[in-house]
């Protein structure tokens, strides 16, 4: 990116953007006093967002909704309501910022033409009793007991292979809730946070959420650009981010890898939960990798399997992002995954200065995220204070744009070099760190714990 | 220094997080040897774990002491009382247990779980006013069963796309 870019994006307010979150916040702060008992300053939250949704397809079921709950009943359905419209209005300014995002960037996107699969059809009615216990006793009331009966729920949903998205989701909320209690001493609240993770998951647990959509099988050369590490206590997911050369043109694609664990399990040993040694071979010696009838979904997601990939020739991220990214067509984003929080896009940054946690061009500032770095990597705050270019996702969030390092080139002991997120994918290249990890006992103690205990 | 609690990340004293999407609340406990202990959690009201036995290898004591008036138990997951634990003396169980609970969570959270005030060099189990108060081990060996079945959760067979909200931090230093 140049300063003139990051500057028409920093600079240019998206119309309507201030006023649709104005609508969302309203709804949040109402969930955060339960939807049980309504004030006035509820009732016209509610009725805003039944307002904005006034002209889409959920004008009726939002308007009901917003009716029935004015007058005291709570049901799972006025809920699924009041949900979708606080989803649509996050969507609208998804495709808002994205489209900024993409102009910014000079990316070209493909339109979205793939319609999903069918319902999982499993039951779901425990999680959404779960989820309208939640919001009628609302985030201050929260206490241990109500936290803690989520665990059933969830331990039903990771069964189930359909449901792992909502499980994963319920099981993150459930441990920050927890985290919190007693939630009503706290000064402040993430009421926007916890509005997301709410509703995405009232979303996931309706009968009618489709299955994903049908994969198509491509064919190419998958250029590595960088890993996005996502973690709660007990998931870990690893996505990589890369350009992928076909016959057909270079497109931005994404693989993710996602793990079950539980909160011991920290630091480079996330690693060595997933079992894809060819993929990680291939971030960890900084290869591209060859790819033949590989799955991908219309989304952008490649859904890997190592027998589909084999280690191909070196490949310098930073040479992919400088030569091959500008040219590569992003997918379009499947219509329920429209939030905010998904804008994850790959850019390239050079000959920057950093102040004040920020990367300057020509004047123009575009601060790093340092909070994602994860701590399964070498990539440190300081490592990204003391670099000169970075391979980063542009993201936004709260109300600003900032970009997240995936990889860096910058100064270790005084020589140039390039550190990056996945460089320990196959165990840290630090001796210290390695000598460190090898005392690391936990997934091996865990697992003769298992088992032992859950086979006696 | 202002106190940094490993667990929980700081909202900012001006609420500007107050309307973020993306800042995970909770950092990952800091990283600690599970083989004497491999499960120790701040719940029901307890600070409750698992301790393997030094002499049989399929053998785990559970280990507890309550918030409320610092009862403490330790017994076999078949219920047979641990010899160690006489009156209000903790046994060499509970000792490691609670040890362990501030390896993992940090001296100020457990202490605050308990209900009780320690200095920064000084020992949990001294700041507290212990009694014997068995309780039924079944309870929290199947919560440590349960967090063991995570290991048996096979990898997911697609992106989970709910994990944007929960991008990796780094641990508490």
């Amino acid at each position: 990116m140049r300063g003139t870019q990051i500057g028409a994006l920093t600079d240019d307010a998206v119309p309507g953007l201030a006023e649709a979150l104005a609508v969302v916040d309203g709804l949040d702060d109402a969930l955060a006093n339960g939807l049980g008992r309504l004030g006035e300053p509820e009732r016209a939250a509610l009725a805003a967002l039944a307002a904005a949704a006034g002209a889409s397809p959920l004008a009726t079921a939002a308007a009901d909704a917003v009716a029935t709950l004015a007058a005291g009943t709570v049901a799972d359905e006025y809920l699924a309501a009041v949900a979708g419209a606080r989803a649509a209005l996050l969507g609208a300014v998804h495709d808002a910022l994205l489209a900024a995002a993409d102009t910014g960037t000079g990316r070209s996107r493909a339109e979205w033409d793939a319609t999903g699969g069918d319902s999982p059809g499993v039951p779901l009615a425990a999680a959404r009793s779960w989820l309208t216990e939640l919001a009628v006793t609302g985030w201050r009331g929260v206490g241990e007991d109500l936290v803690a009966a989520s665990a059933p729920v969830v331990a039903t949903l990771l069964a189930e292979p359909r449901t792992r998205r909502l499980a994963v989701l319920l099981d993150g909320f459930a441990a920050e809730l927890r985290a919190c209690t007693p939630i009503a001493t706290m000064e402040h609240l993430p009421y926007r946070r916890w509005g997301d993770l709410w509703s995405r998951a009232v979303l996931l647990a309706q009968d009618t959420w489709p299955g994903p959509p049908a994969a198509a099988p491509v064919s190419g050369r998958l250029l590595p650009l960088g890993v996005d590490v996502h973690e709660h206590a007990t998931a870990v997911q690893f996505e990589v981010h890369g350009v992928l050369e076909t016959a057909g043109g270079a497109r931005l694609v994404r693989v993710a890898a996602a793990a079950a664990k539980v909160d011991t399990i920290v630091g480079p040993a996330v690693w060595t939960l997933v079992d894809r040694p060819v993929l990680l071979g291939a971030l960890a010696a900084g290869r591209a990798l060859e790819l033949t009838d590989m799955p991908l979904l219309p989304g952008g997601d490649l859904l890997w399997r190592e027998d589909a990939a084999t280690p191909g020739e070196p490949a310098d991220p930073f040479t992919t992002a400088r030569l091959v990214l500008p040219e590569a067509t992003a997918a379009g984003v499947p219509p329920l995954d429209r939030h905010p929080v998904r804008i994850a896009e790959p850019v390239l940054l050079e000959d920057y200065t950093v102040t004040d946690h920020a990367a300057v061009l020509d004047g123009r500032a575009l601060p790093f995220d340092t909070d994602r770095l994860p701590g399964c990597g070498p990539l440190t705050p300081e490592l990204v204070a003391a670099s000169t270019a970075c391979i980063g996702l542009l993201r936004w969030d709260a109300g600003g744009w900032r970009v997240q390092p995936l990889a860096v080139r910058t100064t270790v002991k005084r020589k140039p070099a390039t550190v990056a997120t996945a460089d320990w994918a196959q165990g840290p290249t630090d001796p210290k760190v390695a000598k460190a990890e090898a005392r690391n006992d936990a997934v091996a103690v865990l697992r003769e714990r298992a088992g032992r205990l859950l086979r006696s | 220094m202002g106190y940094k609690d490993p667990i929980m990340i700081d909202l900012g004293t001006d609420g500007d997080r107050e309307r973020c999407s993306g800042a995970t609340l909770v950092r990952p406990v800091r990283a600690r040897k599970l083989a004497k202990v491999p499960f120790v959690e701040l719940a029901d009201g307890r600070v409750q774990g698992v301790v393997s036995s030094g002499s049989d290898i399929a053998r785990v004591y559970v280990s507890s002491v309550t918030a409320d008036g610092h009862g403490l138990s330790c017994s076999t997951n078949n219920n047979r009382p641990c010899g160690g634990l006489s009156g209000p003396y903790a046994c060499k169980h509970l000792r490691a247990m609670l040890d362990e609970a501030v390896l993992q969570y940090g001296r100020e959270r457990v202490a605050r779980y308990l209900r009780v005030e320690v200095g920064a060099d000084s020992d949990v189990l001294g700041a507290l006013d212990p009694h014997h108060a068995p309780a039924p081990a079944a309870t929290v060996f199947s919560r440590f069963l349960r967090h063991l079945a995570y290991l048996e959760v096979p990898e997911a067979d697609g992106p989970v796309p709910e994990l944007q909200w929960f991008g990796a931090t780094r641990t508490a230093g």
